[in-house]
């Protein structure tokens, strides 16, 4: 990994900004984590998110906005039971992490929480969240929370940022917490969501990894199961607080993220680096709006759509619900007959078949000619289309029979 | 996804309309089912905003709370929620089937004659997606264990006996609508994927508006065309002020009503209630009035809102019941809905005979208990659609699982000894390519009696089957019993009648009156309010 350093851009750097224009630099936030992990290959949103573009902004001037939004009232509920938690000091997560760590109950002593710089610039906080770890992990016997620190992790060879509900610091070592606002009922919590969660998680104690080894002067070890030595580095168990039943009561369970860490490591290593995206990116294209002083964005929407298609996509119906411009690409998908339109797994299905049009043409050879399988594989059909022809041929002759039974379903 | 179902859709993403995926109508549709559109309020798990509900299409009812916060006013909801519910479930109660049958006697060990009620109808509820479901289900978890005024310890907020009775019955109903082709609970995009194919992916069918647009055009919109440039405005087309046109079907709202409609509309309330509250505390008679005016009107508003958030999707589960009606019934639905009849007679009984609610958790007993039933019953229904619907037969025959084809010859041959049997041998063409080996046993669709037989040689394009049995007691088979030639037949490699019990429910169903476990966790209900 290129470890970039701050102050003396590298050229790929400086491309990366003048990709985005003048808007500020986007940090990763949960939703874009969890787009990279149903979408790690996707060309398109690595160098998008590598450049730090709003995507949001970028959807809308598209004229297919992100369907994402937030609740006020979930966001005033979240705000509730964060502070709920802040006015506990912070016990409902001492104890367990007391537990998880195997710490004797007297040795928890009050728990510092230094300020991390929270309006300063994500470069900035990154500093200031890597000293104030490394402080923490210099006294094992202290306690300290880290309040939405900054991370610095390396995507596809250029600094991405990741902001923590929380970092616990102790005996030299972190824990990540992770607060979220779906329950824990009966003692168990939606697992598609405890996964997405550790998911989530896992990229946070990744970074933190490279934060330890940054602070020991290395690189961290390339094996998810080796729990790293290094003061300040994470427990490969993070801690997620939820609410307990149907109040608002925080009740904090651990998760062991090893898999999860492995998974994102491999998607991150198979990653096309950003060098190569931005090698392959035609000269002078930006996603750049173009804002007025009034903040309206100027750049015409054909030019902006044609910037966006110089970079392939790997879109799928996933991207929907965790890709601001999840619409635009289907649309694009659909323009073109793409299969994947349908879900990932029918590309698998259809083999070679890799349009709609296509796909049913060979449908429509086993159905008209009446061919007995055997001989369409003598036409040198590929398996994948003389399956289909088999399929289309089962399928009108269901129809026929239970058509005369189905009286005009149309 | 099969290959079958995405060929259907790649044929509906031609059309631009809905494909079958079935001849037939899988799942039991009541004469009388009852429609909800449950609203849940953001952030917080399963706490209700809404419902709108009933039996007749033309007069749903709304119930809802002002404030999702307090917790009086969603007492409220749930008590007014149960008094429109549970007698609707309760109107099943009466009329009953009387069955005979017999049951040994745990003491002595003798069978006893007994006579066993069954309902002889139950009720059904329609949502509109999975997550209505999941919806009432934590509405079923949140209310089964609140106690009433007949508790010995009530509490300090009793709540009418109908609340905890309305959990009990969401709680059963949720989960027995995990049992696989059971129909008393349904979501309307399950019913609909089940018996069509969108030209879209199965992720963006769980919008129930959206896959409607690839049946029909969706109301307010020009020109009216079906297929995804419909089911994409139904998802992203906004109003001049922002909202979307065709609110989501819940249980969540959009954020954006929430945060330009809903918000403003619940603290328009919450302060007019302040108001009242001011007014009742200083006994102005006149002021109390005309704050009382305010609450009503901010109460009215509200409901408004609410209606209008609810109603285009209310009208969407009624077309889709239109679009199922217009299916014929499968041949097996009767035999499943008498499932469903047990299940409901069960659960009247388990009331009746004043059992606890269940519990907050399965033993381990009963959650492996719950686990076969629905694996039973999972593979029992894909024989009966498969025998029920030619498409569905035609799934298993692409997976090599069933042939079917013409007879084209019948050579006559029976078993060797003193009394010999028929054992004749059929000729089948077909195009089919079953993973079939010879001496591999294979059952004959459609027989009455049930008819089994062995493979001779699978070839392509020919099969030949030595039929086995179903063809009397005599030497010579019983006129019919054997295809002729020219007859139309399929084999399916799979047992046509999986072991079934009697139609008596599983013992996880059956109420400790009749000799069943009652089932107590570590942690019974306490009773606790366990809201915030
Ligand atoms: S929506 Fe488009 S950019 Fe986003 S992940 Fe999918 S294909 Fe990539």
């Amino acid at each position: 990994m290129n470890v970039s350093h701050l102050g003396q851009a590298s050229p790929s750097l400086r491309r990366l900004s003048e990709l985005r224009g003048s808007a500020p630099q986007r940090s990763l936030d949960a939703r874009a984590l969890a787009a990279l992990a149903a979408n790690p290959g996707c060309r398109r949103r690595a160098l998008l998110d590598a450049a730090g573009v709003d995507k949001t902004a970028l959807a809308d001037r598209l004229g297919r906005p992100a369907p994402f939004g937030q609740s006020p009232f979930a966001i005033r509920r979240g705000l509730q039971f964060e502070s709920r938690l802040k006015r506990d000091g912070y016990a409902v997560l001492l104890e367990p992490l007391r537990r998880m760590l195997g710490v004797p109950e007297e040795e928890v002593a009050s728990l510092a929480v230094p300020d991390l710089l929270p309006s300063q610039s994500p470069a900035v906080r990154t500093e200031r969240t890597l000293a104030a770890l490394a402080e923490a992990a210099a006294d094992p016997a202290s306690w300290t929370l880290l309040d939405h620190p900054m991370l610095r992790l390396q995507v596809a060879g250029s600094p991405a940022y990741l902001e923590p509900d929380a970092v616990v610091v102790h005996g030299g070592r972190c824990t990540v917490v992770e607060i979220k606002s779906f329950p824990v009922l009966d003692g168990s919590a939606d697992p598609a969501k405890v996964g997405a969660a550790a998911r989530q998680a896992a990229v946070y104690v990744l970074a933190l990894q490279e934060a330890a080894a940054r602070l020991a002067g290395g690189v961290p070890s390339a094996d998810p199961y080796a729990v790293q030595e290094l003061p300040g580095a994470p427990e490969l168990t993070v801690l997620l607080v939820c609410p307990q039943d149907f109040s608002n009561r925080p009740v904090a369970m651990p998760v062991d993220v090893r898999r999860e860490l492995s998974t994102t490591r491999r998607q991150l290593s198979r990653m096309t680096g950003v060098e190569q995206l931005l090698a392959a990116l035609p000269e002078g294209v930006t996603f750049d709006l173009a804002r007025d002083d009034s903040g309206a964005p100027t750049r015409p929407v054909e030019e902006l759509a044609e910037a966006v298609s110089t970079v392939p996509a790997a879109y799928g119906p996933e991207c929907i619900s965790t890709c601001e411009l999840g619409f635009h690409c289907r649309s694009q998908a659909r323009c073109a007959g793409a299969v994947e339109q349908l879900g990932r797994g029918v590309r698998g299905e259809l083999g070679s078949l890799r349009t709609v049009e296509a796909a049913l043409a060979a449908a429509e050879r086993g159905v008209e000619q009446g061919l007995e399988p055997a001989l369409l594989a003598e036409l040198g059909l590929d398996e994948a289309s003389e399956r289909l022809a088999y399929a289309a041929r089962l399928r009108a002759e269901a129809l026929a029979v239970g058509g005369a039974r189905l009286g005009g379903v149309r | 996804m099969s290959l079958l179902s995405t060929l259907a859709r790649l044929e509906a993403v031609r059309g631009q309309r809905a494909e079958p995926l079935a001849t037939v109508r899988h799942r039991h549709l009541s004469e009388r089912p009852m429609v909800l559109v449950p609203l849940a309020a953001a952030g917080e798990a399963g706490a209700p905003l809404a419902v709108l509900l009933g039996t007749d299409r033309d007069a749903p009812r709304l119930h809802l709370v002002p404030q999702p916060l307090n917790r009086t006013q969603r007492s409220e909801f749930l008590a007014a929620m149960a008094a429109d519910v549970v007698p609707y479930l309760e109107s099943f109660n009466e009329q009953v089937e009387l069955l005979e049958g017999s049951e040994k006697d745990p003491v002595s060990g003798e069978k006893l004659p007994v006579v066993r009620e069954l309902c002889a109808d139950a009720p059904q509820l329609i949502v509109p997606n999975a997550a209505g479901v999941a919806h009432l289900a934590l509405l079923g978890r949140s209310t089964r264990f609140r106690r009433t005024a007949e508790d010995p310890d009530p509490g300090e907020y009793p709540a009418p006996t109908r609340v905890p009775l309305l959990g009990r019955w969401l709680t059963h109903l949720t989960d027995r609508a995990q049992v696989p082709g059971s129909s008393m609970l349904l979501a309307m995009t399950g019913l609909l994927s089940r018996h069509w194919a969108t030209g879209q992916s199965n992720l963006e069918d769980q919008h129930l508006a959206a896959r409607l647009a690839w049946h029909l055009p969706p109301e307010g919109m020009e020109p009216a065309v079906t297929g995804a440039v419909a089911a994409e405005w139904v998802e992203s087309a906004r109003d001049a002020d922002g909202l979307l046109r065709c609110p989501p079907a819940g249980p969540a709202t959009d954020p954006k009503f929430d945060e330009r409609v809903l918000a403003p509309a619940i603290l328009r309330h919450d302060a007019a209630v302040a108001v009242w509250e001011q007014a009742d505390a200083s006994r102005d008679a006149v002021q109390e009035r005309r704050a009382a005016g305010l609450v009503e009107r901010a109460r009215a508003e509200l409901a408004r809102v609410l209606l209008a958030a609810t109603l285009p999707t209310w009208h969407d589960v009624w077309r889709g019941v239109d679009l199922l009606r217009g299916l014929p019934p499968a041949g097996h639905l009767p035999d499943r809905w008498e499932g469903d009849r047990w299940s409901f007679t069960m659960h009247r009984d388990r009331v009746a005979a004043g059992e606890p609610p269940q519990p907050r958790r399965d033993d381990a007993v009963t959650a492996a208990r719950k686990l076969a039933q629905r694996e039973r019953e999972q593979a029992k229904l894909e024989i009966q659609e498969a025998l029920d619907d030619p498409l569905a037969m035609a799934e298993r025959r692409l997976a090599g699982e069933a042939f079917a084809g013409e007879v084209v010859d019948v050579v006559p041959e029976w078993t060797q000894g003193k009394s010999p049997k028929p054992r004749p041998l059929l000729v089948v063409r077909t195009g089919d390519r079953p993973h079939a080996d010879p001496g591999r046993e294979v059952y004959r669709a459609h027989a009455e009696p049930a008819q089994r037989a062995e493979i001779v040689s699978a070839e392509p394009g020919e099969v030949v089957v030595r039929l086995l049995s179903g063809m009397g007691r005599r030497k010579d088979p019983e006129p019919g019993s054997v295809p002729a030639v020219g007859d139309q037949v399929v084999f399916t490699l799979f047992e046509l009648s999986p072991r079934q019990s009697a139609p008596l429910p599983e013992p996880a169903d059956t109420p400790w009156t009749h000799g069943g476990p009652p089932v107590v966790g570590e942690d019974s209900p306490a009773g606790a309010d366990e809201w915030e």
